[in-house]
């Protein structure tokens, strides 16, 4: 599609070679003050000291239950709110800093939302919202409409019957098409998807996933996939992060992550989803009651209240996020030896 | 057609019929506006009241030229004649000028005065409102803050003081009535904005690197500007009569010039004599802010999106 | 009224049913049967007249923009024969139903507790105590924690996998024969739905309780329905046991649904097979089958004809003029079915 101008070679950006993750997270802390009568001022604790590597050309999944901080964290990520503390590296550059502000950073990162009506503006055509980011960094408006135009192509969306017409005219698939096509418009290298396929049905959830996969492969984009659907994470990542009360539980390839979960956090999260087998249904839920709340969240683990391998131990010590495996690390005291957690492997004496 | 499944489709069958290959329309969209235009053309209330409000600005532009009589001349001799009368078809007033000759010329006073304190309000309240809803924070508190202070007074009241305080006449009275109006549209587009704010495509327009001016200008203007808007045309209405009220005070206009609150307040000692010649003006400020008042109700039905 | 055991009357039957809001036929012909005791999933897309279907079991309509046509039986009651004064009191007596948004079945001024003592001696005579041990009860049964405080709780005051039990409760307080539920699970995270659809099985095996399930999620119907029918554009295309819906489906646009999930990928990565085109816009309904334009089976006599319902097995129906290739279809395994979405 050549259509689209200056696409094509995902790694002219580049600066700092393959290996170099795209983006770099360490730290990262947010936390909201709660204003709730005269007692004591409370925080709710959205993100609480989170690092993560986003390897350049993957698919980062993010999963977790609401109130974990994932959709926090997307929106740290992309400087709609505010991080307290934290280190943030684009490609190996502090974004904010003199090397990469905000305004060069975000031409490169971009974020489709969950609501795809509430993201596009009810009062703009499709043609006009695509347009509206090339437009207000120089393209003219001329090439601007064009490039909207290509892009609609791109995602499946017949230019000549879309272009001109308004959100509420289209259906929700197409709505996140559209979606899809604007945050492509600044021609970024990541792109954060915010449960960008939750809100629609299973069958155009279907399409839209495949046409991430296509324009992955076409543009070499990087992808954010933020879900609580661990079936489309699977489908779609390359590794997963699974986050619980605002710190990560749990991180490494999916396949690991997914087959073989190290936290018992993710393995309930995995015994939670419909088993579409009605010969083996689920029998018991491995987790009761709703997911905690994120003001004043336990101390030591944040889990172990809720953990079916919880010892004292657990309500003491905060586990560190330690490798499990090559690439896989878990936060949970029971896979780490010498924790003092009675399940924890006997300690590998270095050769 | 499908074979009817139930012997209750059967008589529906004529009505569901649609032509079984009409090709899908693909009609290019009429944009916004026009898609409030076509659905406000389609509701009957809101044009009646738009019609009226049309034939009264006719009037009011062609009134010079169009009036049966002389509108300041009185005769002693015919005060006060009934409606249906020979000569003066809606009567005479309490000095002997023609009603219908007077109601058509004052249309144009009051519909002025019931337009421009509003327009103006619209500039100003908006400004204020919009600002102070898409910047938030510390500027939303001491700009909405300020506001409440206006709204602690009651309008009448407010206008009347304001009126008093500056004396009385036309420039006077579209001040103070401005005055009025600046913090209710205010109020309004301060709350229609910070909903807009909100919005995700607002953060996505963030997103896309362009400044905040151009945000305002380009993302929230078009979004707020109609609701805003169709309250302000609803406040037409009250201007009009809150002008006839200061006019009615003598802080408005001042005789002779026809207005129609004015002449409600001086043919106010014919009510035992005439009483419907003496309510013909109060009538005429009734039917002219019903009509604004319902073609701003149309105009915000048209303008609801439907998904 | 019938012995509530009778094995010959079932606990909902919709003959014929039609529901249309002006010119557009939401539900186009409907027939459906849910035997005592069991539980049923409607599932289908947005727009396929699911949640319409389960509403008009008890009529929640404006009368004056909708037209229902054919039979409605539910709990040994003619739905729509029902008077003002037997509807509401057969709405929440024998009938209930519990939403997807909790929020908006309480009302936000009166306690939990409250709320269901007034609906349980709206429906009885039963003095106050009474009433609340029985509210108690029912919080209980549903498996909310600390019962006795949280029946003074307001229901901003609970969370939501909280609220949904509550509602359950609710629901349960004139001990209905029926319970309905529109999507109930859709809001909630994976860990709580998981949670309120094994309560919902608990519900139907202790209380006998019969259940038609709504649901967009076909995992989430399968763990709670015996039954699954799927709709598309107003109409039944499959009904079946899960068990035949999931193993064995005759269906085209039910292949469809079981091929698009992101579980049955062939390999991480590769490409999901997906239904192309989107459904009918139903104000201008095609002739023939709904479905037809975006089926990989369909021919010439699919767009003309409205398939006939063939019963393929005892009680496996399905309306489609080419079952045995849809089925042969499937159980050739998962190969590319469709050219890419329109």
């Amino acid at each position: 599609m050549s259509v689209i101008p200056s696409s094509p070679d995902p790694f002219a950006a580049d600066r700092g070679g393959p290996a170099q993750p795209l983006l770099s997270v360490s730290g990262l802390v947010k936390h909201f003050p709660v204003r709730k009568g005269t007692g004591p001022k409370r925080v709710v604790r959205a993100v609480d000291g989170v690092d993560f590597d986003v390897l350049k050309g993957e698919t980062l999944g993010i999963v977790g239950e609401s109130g974990c901080g994932k959709s926090t964290t997307a929106k740290l990520l992309m400087g709609l709110i505010e991080r307290d503390t934290g280190d943030m590296l684009y490609d190996g550059q502090a974004i904010g800093g003199r090397a990469m502000p905000w305004r060069s950073y975000r031409r490169q990162a971009q974020m489709v939302f969950q609501d795809s009506y509430a993201s596009l503006n009810p009062r703009m055509t499709v043609e006009q919202s695509i347009a509206f980011g090339p437009k207000v960094n120089g393209v003219p408006g001329r090439q601007a409409v064009e490039r909207a135009r290509a892009l609609l192509a791109r995602v499946g969306l017949e230019p000549k019957r879309f272009a001109g017409r308004y959100p509420h005219e289209i259906s929700g698939g197409q709505r996140q098409r559209v979606n899809i096509a604007r945050a492509l418009a600044l021609e970024p290298r990541l792109v954060l998807l915010d449960e960008a396929v939750s809100a629609l049905d299973k069958s155009v959830e279907a399409q839209v996933l495949n046409l991430l996969l296509d324009l992955k492969a076409e543009f070499g984009l990087t992808y954010i996939f933020i879900s609580h659907d661990l079936n489309v994470v699977r489908f779609i990542s390359d590794r997963v992060m699974v986050m619980y009360l605002g710190r990560v539980a749990e991180i490494g390839p999916s396949d690991s992550v997914l087959a073989a979960p190290g936290h018992p956090y993710t393995q309930a999260l995995l015994a939670s989803m419909p088993s579409l087998d009605p010969d083996n249904r689920t029998q018991k839920a491995l987790l009761a009651g709703d997911p905690p709340n994120p003001i004043d969240p336990p101390g030591g683990c944040r889990f172990h209240p809720r953990c079916a391998l919880a010892e004292g131990v657990c309500g003491q010590v905060e586990p560190p996020l330690d490798p499990v495996m090559t690439l896989h690390r878990v936060a949970c005291l029971a896979r780490q030896p010498g924790s003092g957690h009675s399940a924890a492997p006997a300690q590998v004496l270095a050769a | 057609m499908t074979a009817p499944l139930t012997a209750a489709s059967v008589a529906l069958d004529g009505n569901l019929a649609a032509p079984p290959d009409a090709p899908e329309a693909f009609v290019a969209s009429r944009g916004f506006w026009g898609h409030v235009g076509h659905r406000l053309v389609r509701d009957p209330v809101a044009m009646t009241a738009g019609a009226v409000i049309l034939i009264v600005v006719a009037i009011a532009v062609l009134s010079p030229w169009i009036t049966p009589m002389d509108p300041y001349k009185g005769s002693m001799l015919r005060r006060l004649k009934p409606v249906g009368d020979a000569t003066y078809w809606l009567g005479s007033d309490e000095l002997g000028r023609d009603m219908i000759s007077r109601l058509m010329l004052g249309s144009r006073l009051s519909l002025f005065m019931g337009v421009t304190p509003v327009l103006i309000a619209f500039v100003i309240g908006s400004s204020i409102g919009i600002l102070a809803g898409y910047v938030g924070g510390w500027t939303n508190t001491i700009l909405m803050r300020t506001i409440d202070v206006f709204f602690a007074f009651p309008s009448v009241l407010l206008a009347i003081a304001l009126s008093g305080a500056l004396g009385a006449g036309i420039f006077n009275s579209i001040v103070s009535l401005t005055c009025v109006f600046v913090p209710q549209i205010a109020r309004v587009a301060e709350s229609v904005t910070t909903g807009i704010r909100k919005r995700d495509y607002i953060d996505a327009a963030k997103l896309s690197g362009a400044s905040a001016l151009t945000i305002m200008r380009v993302q929230v203007l078009g979004n707020v500007v109609g609701p805003i808007f169709v309250y302000s045309t609803s406040l037409i209405s009250v201007s009009m009569i809150l002008a006839s009220g200061l006019s009615f005070l003598g802080l408005g206009v001042r005789p002779p010039e026809p207005e129609w609150g004015l002449m409600l307040n001086t043919l106010r000692t014919a009510i035992y004599v005439n009483p419907v010649v003496a309510a013909l003006p109060g009538l005429a400020i009734f039917i002219v802010s019903i009509s604004f008042n319902l073609f701003s109700d149309g105009l915000r039905n048209a303008m609801e999106i439907r998904q | 009224m019938t012995l509530p055991t009778a094995p010959m009357v079932p606990a909902v039957e919709l003959t014929g049913l039609r529901v249309a809001f002006g010119k557009t036929q939401v539900v186009d012909g409907v027939d459906l049967r849910l035997e005592r005791g069991q539980a049923l999933a409607l599932i289908g897309e947005s727009g396929s007249g699911k949640s319409v279907t389960l509403r008009a079991i008890l009529r929640l309509f404006p009368a004056g923009r909708s037209r229902i046509e054919g039979h409605i039986q539910a709990a040994g009651r003619d739905v729509l024969a029902l008077d003002k004064r037997a509807l509401s009191e057969f709405r929440g007596g024998d009938v209930s139903m519990i939403f997807q948004e909790p929020l908006l079945a309480f009302d936000p001024v009166y306690t939990v507790g409250q709320q269901i003592i007034e609906a349980i001696r709206r429906h009885e005579t039963i003095s106050q105590a009474d009433a609340r041990a029985r509210a108690l009860a029912l919080l209980e049964r549903v498996r909310i924690p600390s019962p006795e405080r949280r029946l003074d709780n307001y229901p901003h005051e609970m969370s939501g996998g909280m609220r949904q039990r509550a509602m359950i409760a609710l629901a349960l307080s004139c001990r209905p024969q029926v319970l309905l539920a529109d999507e109930p699970t859709t809001a909630l995270d994976a860990t709580v739905q998981i949670q309120v659809l094994l309560l919902l099985r608990e519900l139907q095996r202790d209380l006998g309780l019969s259940i038609v399930i709504v649901t967009h999620d076909l995992g989430a119907a399968v763990e709670v329905a015996d039954r699954i029918a799927v709709m598309y554009a107003g109409k039944i295309v499959e009904t079946g046991t899960a068990r035949e819906i999931v193993r064995d489906p005759h269906h085209p646009y039910t292949i469809g649904l079981l091929r698009s999930r992101a579980e049955g990928a062939l390999a991480k990565g590769s490409r999901l097979e997906t239904i192309p085109g989107s459904p009918p816009d139903l104000a201008n309904r095609p002739p023939g089958c709904p479905f037809a334009p975006r089926c990989f089976l369909a021919g010439d006599r699919c767009h003309r004809e409205m398939p006939p319902v063939a019963e393929v097995s005892p009680g496996h129906k399905v309306a489609c003029w080419h079952t045995e290739d849809a089925a042969a279809a499937y159980r050739a395994g998962p190969t590319p079915l469709a050219v890419e979405m329109a």
